[in-house]
């Protein structure tokens, strides 16, 4: 299919995408345009302005802050993968990134773009709810930050408004925690059938889990936390009957499904559960079966 | 490579020859149909239907028509209006066939969800597609149907009038009383009900036609993404256009994949050819992917119970097979061969089956119209008969293999006359069995599968053995069936004057390296090098005749034409040679090349050099004219039957029910093999299509008769990253009737590896009960069938 015609900007600095995004209605930022251009080719989306936000220095980085990791909007997915920072500090993150589409796809697509996309499948949003983090964002009021929480809306919709960019994913950092993603991946599409991001937090001897964080992607209209499994979680001893109890939670109601010819509601919710107890086992390091 | 494959007698017959196409494909310097550019050429967008069954109310294009840089917009009416025959005909005639006039264009109705309405000629690509939803339609609905079953069963109103039930044909093959007695007195009877779902062909390039129609000289040249551009010629002239034959130049440049979908007169291209004719200028029309997705014609669609009668010895004693078949909204061009004979007549596989009927009701339903694909009813009898091996096999308590094995026809009965009406040309088939389970060590795995499932995990063994009918098609036999064009083919092997060879042939590569192997067979026959060789295909104006590349027949029966006419000119180039060496003919001896007198060996002349003095003329036998060039019509005396032995391992994981294929071991048999490098690629490409329906495919509508499955992110063609290594040997047993011994390779591996995967995942479930999963066996059906969600 052919794209609707559009004209393309090139922005140098984050001002002058925003102000190209104000003085452009209906115009998008791009940037990997991984997510973007095949819907645009697909119709999907017919954005009359494209901004170019890839020559804007100074958006591609990994650093250390005081709170944690400071990540570039343009940073790659393949970046985010191999970098030892993330690795280290944020693993759920490294992982999701490393499970986004194929090579050609982690060395173009960004992870700004990938969340402020707000593609329900995407890999990435797992891992940033699960690890608590939050986008900064810049638009003609100045800059803001948005938590994971709030970002997704479902369907391709984001809290991130239609004149701000994303400049920075903010992942916080602390003592005793550990996370990963675990994915499910759907044949036809390469997406997550169903993904889960966990992150916990024990105390300093490991027995007891003090914080914790699960979040499902995928065949979901959202990318969505799972409240009742952290809930289990949280407070509990490090222990298999923990997990049993917060992987008994691992279900959203039928709704909250989209449509698959190839799996079914109660057969994503299985595997929400068999990929929950995976991502749990493997965060607080119990050696099941 | 098994000592059956030696050729050391050969030079180029049989050697891994890279293929002479892939430079030009790789760097993009090749021409495909999009690539074609001319002076004032405009282009051309398809309105097409939202429905699955309507009533045309209303067209209103007069919003389109004004748009900027739309040339024009027509409907049906005008088609009909501008007095052309309109008609995409059917080319295989059944018994009681009703055949429904298959418009270009919708008229009064539409009848399936992408079925034409409209079409916009404009400037440029964007503003035709643009133009199109300018168009405004005015719908009636009505009730549809897209399932084969339920549209003979239901009463929704008819997809067309003439066929009230929705019964196109009601079609069978062997005698019920006769086998309904064979299955009386059997031990056993067992059954099993099955699906094959739809499969949507996804050839990398979409369709596309580039239509220049001449005013001053009434010709039509038009180029076109097609896998048999003699058979378009024939068609845009006697069933759409009514343009002459003899003013119609079909060229089918590059064309990149079509599995079948290429081989039909579509209404699309004739569309392209009537707006040129309409405005004088060329036209382009290209599909979008999920154009192709609502056009290109669909594979299998079948529902089917299948019996088979065994006796406790092991022993098979008859088939019956009931199915309906979906054929869509209306009957491309082999839509009626493909489910009757391409289907009855493969039902007794490798076996010796005393008894077999079948009989196939062909259905209308509102949907893509169903053709030929990769395997086209081959696939969907073996995996009926491989089905039945394995669930026979169960309710015997026997092993698999040993039963499949104990009701081989064995090599010595061959030519084998099955009771499915066939005749099998040759085949060693327990070789080809023995091969592949010695291969990947079946009785070891078999012991492994014990273990495992001791641990509670489940191993599956499945083996898959296939015969094919390939080559079609001998012109008497398929004539007498119902063919309505003839399965020869034709060549022309010429000298050129400085000694090299051109080959121009019939068949129309889209990625068979036709180019490499048939220049082998010249370069065989010839003694020349192979790079003297050039191969022409895909222009109807250098090519005069053919018929066309499908149904595995262009290394047989086009490879046939070739290597005949190459023999009558290395004859006449004999004679000559004879003639300026003052010999005999019978003492002219011809080695790698050479002519030489026997005897005297130094007394010799290298072809090439015979055919410069052909051109030259000075000195040729009395009464013989120059030139040397033969033109061979090659009608095959029966179609050939390439067959063989597959074997996968699969495990499943029993949380998530996803399948894990670990191993997969092709053995083919195709008789001679041209090109070892060539034919492996075949075998790998058509596993991974059998894969594909297998685990992943499968086109699913749903209740407004919209097809949910419209984009390759709903609809899984299989991934490289999806498939093991393949592990692919070959045994040899020529066709004894084909001009070289071969039979053909190109729908094998799919029709094989379909029914292997699908029996070694229900194997795998053995302890579960299972004996018969639907393909696309998606890890849910997995799941369901361990008891999950229960």
């Amino acid at each position: 299919m052919y794209a609707n015609d559009f004209e393309y900007y090139r922005a140098t600095s984050v001002a002058e995408a925003v102000e190209l995004l104000v003085s452009n209605e209906g115009a998008e930022p791009m940037a990997g345009s991984h997510g973007l251009l095949p819907r645009m080719r697909t119709g999907e989306e017919a954005p009359p302005v494209l901004v170019d936000i890839n020559g804007i220095d100074g958006l591609r980085s990994i650093e250390e802050t005081e709170a944690g990791l400071s990540i570039g909007a343009l940073t790659t997915h393949a970046e985010i993968a191999r970098s030892e920072l993330v690795q280290t500090h944020a693993p759920a993150l490294a992982v999701a990134a490393q499970a986004v589409g194929d090579i050609q796809v982690r060395n173009g697509g960004s992870i700004g773009g990938n969340l402020a996309h707000g593609d329900p499948r995407a890999d990435l949003p797992a891992a940033v709810l699960a690890l608590g983090g939050s986008v900064s964002v810049t638009g003609p009021d100045g800059s803001s930050s948005i938590d994971a929480t709030e970002l997704f809306h479902g369907d391709f919709k984001t809290e991130v408004g239609d004149h701000e960019i994303v400049t920075a994913v903010e992942i916080p950092v602390a003592a005793n925690t550990a996370s990963t993603y675990v994915k499910y991946r759907n044949p036809l599409s390469g997406y997550p059938l169903i993904g889960v991001g966990t992150w916990v937090q024990t105390d300093d001897g490991g027995e007891t889990i003090e914080a914790a964080r699960v979040a499902a992607t995928g065949n979901l209209v959202r990318s969505m936390r799972l409240e009742e499994v952290e809930n289990a979680l949280i407070g509990s001893a490090v222990d298999k009957s923990t997990i049993d109890a917060a992987v008994a939670e691992a279900a959203v109601d039928e709704e909250l499904y989209r449509q698959d010819p190839q799996a079914s509601a109660a057969y994503c919710n299985h595997l929400l559960a068999v990929r929950t107890a995976e991502a749990l086992d493997t965060v607080l390091a119990i050696e099941t079966n | 490579m098994s000592d059956a494959e030696d050729r050391s007698d050969k030079r180029v017959f049989g050697k891994a020859i890279k293929r002479n196409e892939d430079i030009p494909l790789l760097t993009g310097s090749a021409t495909y149909t999009d690539d074609v550019m001319l002076r004032e050429m405009v282009h051309l967008a398809i309105r097409r239907s939202d429905h699955a069954h309507a009533t045309i109310v209303d067209i209103d294009t007069s919003e389109a028509e004004a748009m900027d840089g739309v040339i024009a917009v027509y409907t049906g009416e005008d088609v009909v209006e501008s007095g052309v025959p309109n008609t995409i005909p059917t080319a295989w005639m059944l018994p009681g066939l009703v055949t429904p006039q298959y418009r270009m264009l919708a008229v009064d109705k539409v009848r399936h969800e992408g079925d034409g309405i409209a079409a916009v000629v404009a400037e440029t690509p964007e503003k035709a597609r643009d133009a199109l939803d300018a168009i405004e339609v005015t719908y009636e609905k009505l009730e549809h149907v897209t399932d084969p079953v339920d549209a003979v069963e239901s009463d929704v109103p008819p997809v067309h009038d003439e066929a009230a039930d929705n019964v196109a044909f009601d079609f069978e093959l062997g005698e019920k009383d006769v086998v309904d007695e064979a299955f009386e007195a059997a031990d056993h009877v067992v059954s099993v009900d099955l699906r094959q779902p739809r499969i949507i062909p996804n050839a990398m390039e979409p369709r596309a036609a580039v239509a220049d129609w001449d005013r001053g000289t009434e010709e039509l040249r038009i180029w076109m993404t097609s896998q048999n551009p003699h058979l378009h010629r024939m068609l845009l002239s006697a069933g759409t256009l009514g343009v002459p034959e003899n003013k119609i130049q079909v060229i089918a440049p590059e064309v990149g994949g079509g599995f079948g979908s290429k081989i039909y007169h579509y209404p699309d291209e004739a569309v392209t050819a009537w707006c040129s004719m309409q405005l004088g200028r060329p036209v382009k029309w290209k599909a979008s992917r999920m154009e192709a997705y609502v056009t290109d014609c669909h594979g299998r669609d079948h529902t089917t119970t299948a019996e088979i009668a065994v006796n406790d010895d092991g022993t098979v004693q008859g088939v019956r097979v009931e199915t309906y078949a979906g054929l869509g909204a209306q009957l491309s061009q082999f839509a009626t061969a493909t489910p009757s004979y391409l289907y009855s007549t493969i039902l007794s596989g490798e076996y010796a089956i005393p008894a077999i009927y079948c009989r196939v009701i062909g259905a209308f339903t509102n949907t893509t119209p169903v053709d030929a694909y990769r395997g086209a009813g081959r696939a969907e009898g073996i995996y009926v008969i491989e089905r039945l091996m394995d669930v026979a096999a169960r309710e015997l308590d026997m092993d698999p293999a040993e039963f499949r094995r104990r009701n081989l026809i064995p090599a010595d009965q061959f030519p084998y006359q099955t009771a499915a009406a066939v005749i099998y040309d040759s085949g060693e088939y327990e070789r080809a069995m023995d091969t592949a389970l010695e291969h990947i060590g079946y009785d070891d795995l078999r012991e492994r599968q014990k273990a495992l499932r001791e641990e509670g995990r489940y191993l599956g063994i499945g083996v898959g053995n296939f015969v094919e009918s390939a080559g079609l098609s001998p012109s008497g036999l398929a004539g007498d069936l119902g063919a309505q064009a003839g399965g020869w083919e034709s060549s022309i092997v010429r000298f050129d004057s400085t000694g090299t060879v051109t080959v121009l042939v019939g068949t129309a590569d889209q990625g068979q390296g036709h180019r490499t192997t048939f220049a082998q067979i010249a370069a065989e026959e010839l003694g020349v090098d192979i790079d003297a060789v050039n191969v022409v295909e895909g222009d109807t104006d250098q090519i005069p005749q053919g018929m066309g590349t499908y149904g595995s027949r262009s290394a047989s029966v086009g490879g046939g034409a070739i290597a005949r006419g190459a023999r009558d000119v290395r004859e006449k180039a004999r004679e000559i040679a004879a003639h300026q060496l003052e010999a005999s003919v019978e003492d002219i001896g011809f080695d790698d090349g050479e002519f030489h007198v026997v005897g005297a060996p130094d007394r010799s002349m290298h072809i090439q050099a015979v055919a410069a003095q052909a051109y030259l003329g000075h000195n040729l036998p009395e009464e013989m004219d120059p030139g040397l060039e033969s033109t061979n019509f090659y009608d095959p005396e029966n179609f050939t039957f390439p067959f063989g032995t597959h074997v996968a391992v699969v495990e499943i994981d029993p949380e998530t029910g996803a399948i894990d294929l670990e191993r997969y071991v092709a053995v083919d048999d195709c008789g001679e093999i041209i090109n070892p490098l060539i034919v492996e690629g075949q075998v790998h490409g058509g596993i991974a299509q059998g894969i594909g329906a297998a685990l992943y495919e499968g086109a699913v509508y749903d209740d407004d008769g919209h097809l949910t499955t419209r984009r390759m992110d709903e609809y899984a063609v299989p991934h490289a990253t999806y498939l093991p290594d393949f592990e692919t040997e070959n045994t040899v047993t020529p066709s004894p009737h084909n001009p070289i011994g071969v039979k053909g390779v190109g729908e094998s591996a799919t029709i094989a590896a379909a029914p292997t995967i699908v029996s070694a995942v229900v194997d795998a479930l053995e302890p579960f009960g299972v004996t018969h999963l639907d393909m696309p066996i998606t890890p849910e059906r997995v799941w369901r069938a361990m008891g999950g969600g229960d």
